[in-house]
């Protein structure tokens, strides 16, 4: 008797044209944060305009700043620096925090509930607070600043897997499965897991959100990344003179983090129907 | 006759040709209701009996111009005194709804806003639509819930809704759609989420209440029992559309329409066979005074919410035990406590005479695979993410290591063994039906290999004709691969169908034991009387001869 | 009120309690994290050995962290606030001088936000789906998505340098009229309240949206109410809970604006205090304000939360 081939499953999603835009500006920031040395047309650093706050023009795609650097290829290496550690930040909050709430919720008991106490602590102290803290301790540097990211995220991520599984656990086919001796690492891994893992992404998107928002606020109060580097905060503060003159070297880094904060958070509010249905 | 001498009237509500579509969120359309046609005369009661997904509930919403969200009528005419509802804006329509027509909940409980007193919702009718004032209002609810037989008329109002029970809010919200005198009182399966014992003091409040006043009244349920008590005419819908409509009587007993037969006779109970006098040869599960709870333990090894009081039963190899008791008898803890699930404080489970840890984690795989727990709600017993290979499969590779090729053979054995083609291995479980469903759950508990099937009202949430195939599989099963079931439900029918012998349970107590097959010789205990006694017939007269012990009812009943 | 409320309220209490004290200790060894140390850092250039060795004997900072937690405790309970030694001054006098600053900034913003957000989100729910509730949740999801500096550096762009109309700075002399300080409140205000307005707005519409499609919601629906009605008298009452979370959740994000607002806007608020602070590693100023800030936001979610259990109808 041959055993038939489980037949290719089509994905049927109906997209969106609102989230399909958002998608494609996503991309465009990632494509462009991984490929930034490549797609600069000066050395970053170089200051390559007597002009400095100078308008946006055929040379220079996005002025200069106030230095006469060109703004076009700082902001291309500020991406860099802004998804790239919010994202190192944002896996590692996400690792940290999704096993403990899944072990949490799959062990139960005191276990939980000395973790969710312990984790709550964390709720009383505001983001930027806490980041301000952070960095007050022990520098901005790079692997500093990812750490920060990664302690004020965490729990968030642990809380929101944690309440989705503990939803998940009180159904019956998990009491089907440990009537059967299923072990919680096996529940936990294949019965729980699956069942979450779409709203936990949507709610790591979120979250990235605000990593991008507090990394670049962090630096505009000129406490993130530090001079010569800039990510997209950080540009703003340096050319924050620039106000007067009106140039667009202050605003469009703005713009940049607004622009990728919109589309990630327009893209979950329309996600497919059957992603969101998960979430009930 | 059914109803005595009732005047009915000229056409209160024509029906024309009625049809709802439902766009789901990918854009398609599903035809719901697809040309219904119907009338009710002033001063009948109409029922509409079906199976869920016949467009019941949908017909009721729009005798009140209303469409859930993600519906719209989307053709045909529903004329109330000539008027078309669907016609009207919806200032109109909310001008209609509460007041010229009603509507009696599903679920009272859940349609009771938590936060507000009881009175203030029933007389808000009156608020909205302007009919008298507060003061008037009051009175003449204290009035319908008097004569709706509830507790403490005068001041049942200012409790909430929490506060007072499932029976009475059902009846607190008929006394809600009465209150602004409506011509037209819709009723949507309101006895359907209560036990039995209550239902009938619900059904005799409403039959009074529709009788008293002339009332006219559509009637929505899937029993068909229930309804040949309360109603007049009867129609029959499948899939949104009339099968066949006609008198009381003579659906209930000359039914015309195929469809119409199999409901009736899905609903007659079976008769036991007589394999019931099968003698047992040997025990397979013993329970030994068991006595299991929530919350911490009792400095007398009690724990402090108890739910399962000292019982005690034993189950033979190859039969089937039933367990009944309405909600909260402790039935299904009883199951669980079983399973290991809920460890027992004290007392005893013994398979196949080696007595087992009360913990699960404590037992060994082998005693694990010897009994297995069927769960009632498919929908939540099957994994949504895991395709029904794997469902199968796993119990397999877990207990038997088969896996690969071996393990695929054997799901489409099992597959087959519950009577389902073998490339549903593939699909995901919201692909299936309810029946489907609790098909896999059979095969994934059949997959082990077991002794004994723990069945936890498996058939309680299935449509009677699917529910009444479900049943049929038992028994094969039973006969091919020497099965021992411990069969928990709350329906006597079902019980009596399927098991030799039957423990009744109430309050965590154990009450008896009987064999099925001699219900109303052996059984003794008058809840068990009761219990027999409170099921519907066919007959619809059945209600009005009804005699009952008031005593006993107020015991045991949860109204 | 029974006795099952007082216990919960009690917990609650103590939960808090117990929360504070665990944020002391985050807050005090984080800050004891630092590689380089608060004698190095004041001594700047001069930095020897031995003179960092004397000065951190001099400031007590030899002593073993558990101790000096405690004695900075003890001091917070009884009023003495610490020194700070980059300012050399007693810290409660700097937060003394700042702390009104900012509650008058906090407090303005709230008074506007909460009305505000409560009411659009109000109209979105009743009238959702309509081209009024979309134009709200669009320039909800916009605002929640710019950041803080973005709307302040674009509205003194516009406002101050083009139009010429308000100040950039916000300091206020304490001489000036009663116009000069409203029109140098505008903009800073604006920025907060566009910032906590977007997140409470999002908030109880969904909660509200939530409440509408209950049952009971739509049992009100089939006895005639109208929309208002139904949303007032139903909907509203039942996402009290989730309404206020949503407040004390803005709350939280109104401090991280106050920070960005204090700093762009030159105000002279306890915010920019602290990051100051941040800058000079002024760390008895820091541990401070932290524990400032931290014991306001705690005060509001725990009255959240008791606010939630008392509106809870199952509890009486």
């Amino acid at each position: 008797m041959t055993v038939s081939a489980a037949p290719r499953r089509k994905i049927r999603m109906h997209i969106r044209p609102i989230a399909a835009v958002c998608l494609a500006v996503v991309l465009f920031w990632t494509i462009v944060a991984m490929f930034a040395p490549l797609l600069v047309h000066y050395p970053v650093g170089d200051m390559v305009s007597y002009d400095y706050f100078g308008p946006m023009s055929g040379e220079y795609w996005l002025g200069t700043d106030y230095l006469g650097r060109d703004i076009y290829s700082r902001l291309i290496v500020g991406a860099r620096y802004t998804i790239g550690i919010a994202f190192v930040g944002l896996i590692l909050a996400a690792l940290i925090g999704i096993t403990l709430g899944l072990l949490a919720a799959a062990f139960g008991g005191l276990f939980d509930m000395v973790l969710s106490r312990a984790i709550d602590t964390f709720v009383g102290i505001p983001n930027l607070l806490l980041a301000l803290v952070i960095v007050a301790g022990g520098g901005s540097s790079i692997p500093i600043l990812i750490f920060a990211i990664t302690i004020i995220f965490f729990p968030g991520c642990f809380r929101f897997t944690r309440s989705m599984a503990v939803n998940v656990n009180a159904l019956d086919f998990i009491s089907a499965a440990r009537a059967r001796g299923e072990g919680h690492f096996y529940v936990m891994i294949h019965e729980i897991l699956p069942n979450i893992v779409g709203p936990i992404m949507a709610d790591l998107g979120l979250r990235f959100v605000h990593i991008i928002l507090l990394l670049s606020g962090l630096s505009f109060l000129g406490l993130g990344v530090q001079p010569p580097f800039a990510d997209w905060g950080g540009l703003v503060r340096e050319n924050m003179i620039g106000i007067s003159y009106g140039s667009p070297a202050v605003v469009v880094p703005s713009l940049a983090l607004a622009s990728l904060a919109l589309a990630i958070n327009l893209l979950i509010d329309n996600l497919p129907q059957r992603i969101r249905d998960q979430l009930e | 006759m059914t109803i005595h001498s009732k005047t009915v009237g000229d056409t209160l509500v024509k029906v024309e040709d009625l049809r709802v579509t439902a766009t789901t969120d990918s854009g398609r359309e599903i035809e719901i209701l697809k040309g219904v046609s119907f009338d009710v005369r002033r001063g009948e009661v109409l029922a509409l009996i079906g199976e869920s997904g016949s467009g019941k509930t949908t017909i009721a919403l729009s005798l009140l111009a209303y469409a859930r969200s993600g519906c719209h009528f989307s053709g045909g005419r529903v004329l109330l005194d000539g008027v078309d509802l669907i016609a009207l804006d919806e200032n109109a329509r909310r001008k209609l709804r509460g007041n010229t027509v009603s509507y009696v909940p599903q679920s009272a409980a859940a349609s009771f806003n938590p936060s507000k007193k009881i009175m203030d919702q029933v007389v808000e009718v009156a608020e909205i639509h302007g009919i008298m004032d507060k003061a008037a209002a009051r009175k003449k609810a204290i009035g319908l819930f008097r004569s709706l037989s509830l507790p403490s008329p005068e001041t049942i109002g200012d409790r909430y809704p929490h506060q007072v029970s499932g029976g009475q809010l059902q009846r607190l919200a008929a006394a809600m759609a009465l209150l602004g005198n409506p011509e037209l009182v819709v009723f949507d399966e309101p006895t359907t989420a209560l036990d039995v014992t209550t239902q009938i003091e619900v059904l005799k409040a409403f039959k009074a209440a529709i009788l008293d006043r002339g009332m006219t009244g559509v009637y929505v349920s899937h029993d068909l029992a229930v309804v040949a008590q309360i109603s007049d005419r009867i129609i029959v819908l499948k899939d949104g559309e009339v099968q066949e409509a006609g008198e009381t009587e003579q659906i209930v007993g000359a039914p015309a329409h195929p469809y119409t037969q199999a409901l009736i006779s899905a609903f007659e109970p079976v008769e036991p066979e007589a394999a019931g006098s099968r003698p047992g040869n040997s025990v397979v599960l013993e329970m030994r005074d068991v006595v299991a709870g929530y919350g911490p333990v009792n400095s007398d090894g009690r724990p402090h919410i108890v739910a399962v009081d000292g019982v005690s039963l034993t189950l033979q190899r190859g039969h089937s035990l039933g367990v009944i008791g309405e909600s909260g008898c402790g039935k299904s803890t009883l199951l669980r406590v079983a399973a290991g699930l809920l460890p027992a404080a004290t007392g005893a489970c013994i398979l196949d005479s080696k007595e087992l840890r009360p913990q699960v984690s404590a037992r060994s795989k082998d005693e694990l695979r010897k009994m297995q727990i069927v769960f009632q709600l498919a929908d939540t017993a099957l994994n949504p993410a895991q395709t029904v290979g794997n469902i199968i499969g796993r119990p397999l590779t877990f207990y038997h290591g088969m896996k690969g090729e071996a393990g695929d053979k054997r799901v489409i054995e099992l597959l087959d063994m519950v009577r389902m083609p073998a490339q549903f291995r593939h699909r995901l479980p919201r692909e299936l039906s309810g029946g489907q469903r609790q098909r896999i759950n059979l095969a994934r508990a059949l997959a082990a290999k077991p002794d004994v099937l723990l069945c936890d009202e498996i058939t309680s949430a299935l449509d009677t004709v699917v529910a009444a195939k479900v049943l049929e599989l038992l028994k094969e099963l039973q006969r091919e691969l020497h099965l021992s079931y411990l069969f928990v439900s709350h329906d006597i029918h079902t019980v009596q169908s399927l098991c030799d012998e039957v423990v009744v349970m109430f309050g965590g107590r154990k009450l008896e034991t009987f064999a099925a097959a001699h219900l109303h010789a052996e059984a003794r205990h008058p809840y068990t009387k009761l219990l027999a006694s409170s099921l519907p017939t066919l007959d619809p007269t059945w209600l009005e001869n009804l005699q009952q012990d008031p005593e006993l009812v107020r015991k045991f009943a949860h109204a | 009120m029974n006795k099952r409320i007082l216990e919960m309220i009690g917990g609650r209490l103590a939960v808090a309690v117990l929360s504070l004290f665990l944020v002391s200790l985050a807050v005090f060894f984080i800050t004891e994290l630092l590689p380089g140390d608060t004698a190095q850092e004041l001594l700047g250039q001069a930095v020897t050995t031995e003179a960092a060795a004397q000065l951190r004997e001099t400031l007590g900072l030899d002593r073993p962290a558990i101790l000096r937690y405690f004695e900075w405790i003890f001091g917070l309970l009884t009023g003495d606030l610490g020194y700070s030694h980059v300012s050399d001054r007693p810290v409660a006098n700097l937060v003394a001088e700042r702390l009104p600053n900012s509650l008058t900034l906090a407090a303005i913003t709230m008074a506007i936000t909460i009305p505000l957000a409560l009411g659009l989100g109000i109209v979105a729910a009743i009238w959702r789906g309509s081209i009024f509730d979309r134009a709200i949740s669009s320039a909800a999801i916009m605002l929640v998505s710019f950041p803080e500096f973005m709307i302040a550096t674009l509205l003194v762009m516009w406002l101050s340098v083009y139009m010429q109309w308000l100040p950039a700075l916000s300091f206020i002399p304490a001489t000036a009229d009663f116009r000069t300080i409203v029109l140098a409140f505008i903009m800073p205000v604006s920025v907060l309240v566009f910032g906590s307005c977007s997140q409470m707005i999002r908030l109880s519409r969904a909660a509200i949206a939530d409440a509408m499609a209950t049952p009971y919601v739509e049992m009100a629906v089939l006895k005639g109410a109208s929309r208002g009605r139904m949303v007032l008298r139903h909907a509203l009452p039942n996402s009290v809970a989730p309404i206020v979370n949503s407040v004390a959740l803005s709350m939280s994000g109104l401090l991280g604006g106050v920070i960005i607002v204090e700093t762009v806007f030159n105000y002279p608020g306890l915010a920019k205090l602290m990051v100051d602070g941040v800058s000079t590693r002024d760390m008895p100023l820091i541990q401070t304000c932290s524990m400032i800030f931290c014991g306001f936001y705690l005060v509001l979610i725990t009255a959240a939360d008791i606010i939630a259990i008392l509106s809870n109808p199952r509890l009486r």
